[in-house]
């Protein structure tokens, strides 16, 4: 089976905290891997050390079987759905001008209609990004992510703020592009029932690793589900 | 009224260079207003000051020690600014006083100012030789050019720097090419309207631009269209009436913001 990603000894250290302490995991090619894990568990940190956005880490990260601190082209096989995506309101593109910037190769224009069908928003394609509902301009962004036909999705809890009918559809494109179209996908997610339904593995993080396998494994054992629930019923009494 | 005026070399060579800065600030205009640096062309101005002062006391052209001075110094204070993690707004108000502080001392030194200073505060378009003309189009073709060829990279690395950065853009290579662009367009920029207005034309036609609620390239032409129109009826209006162009620029291009305010205003421009 091909690696799409190898995570081996990977240790981040801030100032103050250490994010992430020998965390190693492997998700093979047509996974889709949901990490569970509460507020500040270093769900962010290990993203964005795989993203190349953090590159002070130890350790080793493989994408592909290619270290990627060796080369970057990695980069171009991946498409990235972020929490919020941060823009101006009145930001002068329209959905269309969006979906091209994942586009590498302008050549390819005609994927941007076919991505915009796939995800039921073509009739969306000329207005701009700022008008549309939180849930539409999530699709905006998968549809980004997937223009240039990655291999491999990763999504940082892409439902923050958006209504149930969209999180439906949401989780109904997810599963379409793992079964149908063979794409690899790692998604940090806080709901552990979408997590159960969705994904086949699961990945538990509390800076460290306590839990990697199947996810039947983990949602039958009453004790990892009841023990990752009070740690993250911990956290929230401490964020309120 | 008569087209006469049509007919002079002197406007000639005043509305091709106008139109060339017209399009030029418009299009780094609207990456800079975009990227909430709407005042960083008036710091790079205020630092080609100094520039100007270095090049008369050192006996060099004035225009290429501004052309120096400025870049360099807006390029160091970028630096500056992600280095020590200072704000944009302040990294601007730094170069910006910074620049005519130099201005000032270098000025001091050398026994007073023999330049024209009016024209190098409200510029002096009416007096654009073929040299500076020709210098003016190379610049813009050339910066045009650049824009084209990395369009994707400068818009996605405007609109997200983080998930430009994923899709593997090198994004702080992209932010030091537009402050050298915006350096190259303001000290360009100087002999249209001035050091005090330049900010005028890299803002105004973006602002009201925006405002169509159009996607980027169509926003763009609608900038570039306004900008043209202010530049050229400017000079035109301003030549005829005997007032200054760079004034009658800014007060078209305020005009036109004013109409877009308006007809947005009514609703109109709410719904594609």
């Amino acid at each position: 089976m091909l690696k799409a990603v190898e995570i081996k000894n990977l240790s981040v250290k801030y100032p103050d905290v250490k994010a992430l302490d020998d965390v190693s995991f492997e998700v093979n090619e047509g996974d889709f891997l949901g990490i569970i894990g509460p507020n500040g568990a270093g769900k962010s940190t290990l993203f964005a050390s795989m993203l190349n956005l953090h590159t002070d880490y130890e350790g080793t990260i493989k994408f592909f079987g290619q270290d990627i601190r060796k080369s970057k082209n990695y980069l171009k096989q991946i498409g990235y759905v972020p929490q919020k995506p941060i823009f101006e309101k009145n930001f002068p593109v329209t959905v269309k001008d969006v979906v091209r910037m994942g586009l590498q190769n302008e050549s390819d224009a005609d994927r941007i209609d076919e991505i915009l069908q796939q995800l039921w928003i073509h009739e969306l394609g000329n207005r701009r990004i700022g008008e549309l509902s939180g849930g539409q301009q999530q699709r905006v962004f998968i549809a980004k992510a997937l223009v240039h036909k990655p291999k491999l999705l990763i999504l940082d809890e892409p439902v923050t703020g958006i209504d149930q009918q969209s999180i439906e559809l949401f989780y109904s494109i997810l599963r379409e592009l793992n079964s149908k179209q063979n794409i690899t996908i790692i998604w940090s997610s806080h709901d552990l029932d979408a997590v159960n339904q969705l994904a086949n593995h699961v990945a538990c993080l509390n800076r460290t690793l306590f839990f990697h396998g199947e996810s039947e494994d983990f949602f039958s054992n009453d004790e990892l589900v009841k023990q990752y629930s009070e740690a993250s019923m911990q956290e929230h009494m401490h964020h309120h | 009224m008569s087209f006469e005026i049509l007919t002079y070399s002197f406007m000639h060579r005043a509305l091709i260079a106008g139109i060339a800065i017209a399009i030029l600030c418009s299009v780094v205009g609207l990456f800079l207003v975009l990227r909430r640096y709407s005042l960083f062309g008036d710091a790079i101005a205020h630092s080609s000051f100094g520039g100007v002062a270095v090049g008369l006391l050192a006996g060099i052209y004035p225009l290429w020690t501004a052309y120096v001075v400025s870049i360099v110094s807006a390029l160091v204070i970028t630096r500056v600014k992600d280095r020590f993690n200072i704000s944009g707004d302040a990294s601007i108000a730094v170069l910006l006083s910074s620049g005519i502080a130099v201005g000032l001392v270098i000025i001091g030194l050398s026994g007073g100012f023999t330049l024209d200073i009016f024209s190098f505060l409200f510029g002096s378009i009416l007096l654009v030789s073929v040299d500076d003309v020709i210098l003016i189009l190379a610049l813009t073709g050339g910066i045009l050019i650049v824009v084209l060829l990395l369009f994707r990279e400068l818009l996605y690395s405007t609109f997200n720097e983080e998930q430009a950065k994923v899709s593997g853009i090198p994004v702080e290579k992209i932010n030091y090419l537009i402050v050298f662009m915006a350096g190259l367009t303001v000290v360009t920029s100087i002999q249209l309207v001035g050091v005090l207005l330049i900010s005028a034309l890299f803002v105004i036609p973006n602002v009201s631009a925006i405002m169509y609620g159009k996607g980027f390239k169509q926003t763009a032409i609608i900038s570039i269209s306004f900008s043209i129109f202010s530049v050229v009826a400017g000079i035109l209006i301003s030549y005829i009436f005997d007032i200054t162009p760079a004034g009658t620029i800014v007060l078209l291009s305020i005009g036109l913001l004013a109409g877009t305010m308006g007809i947005k205003s009514t609703g109109l421009l709410s719904k594609n």
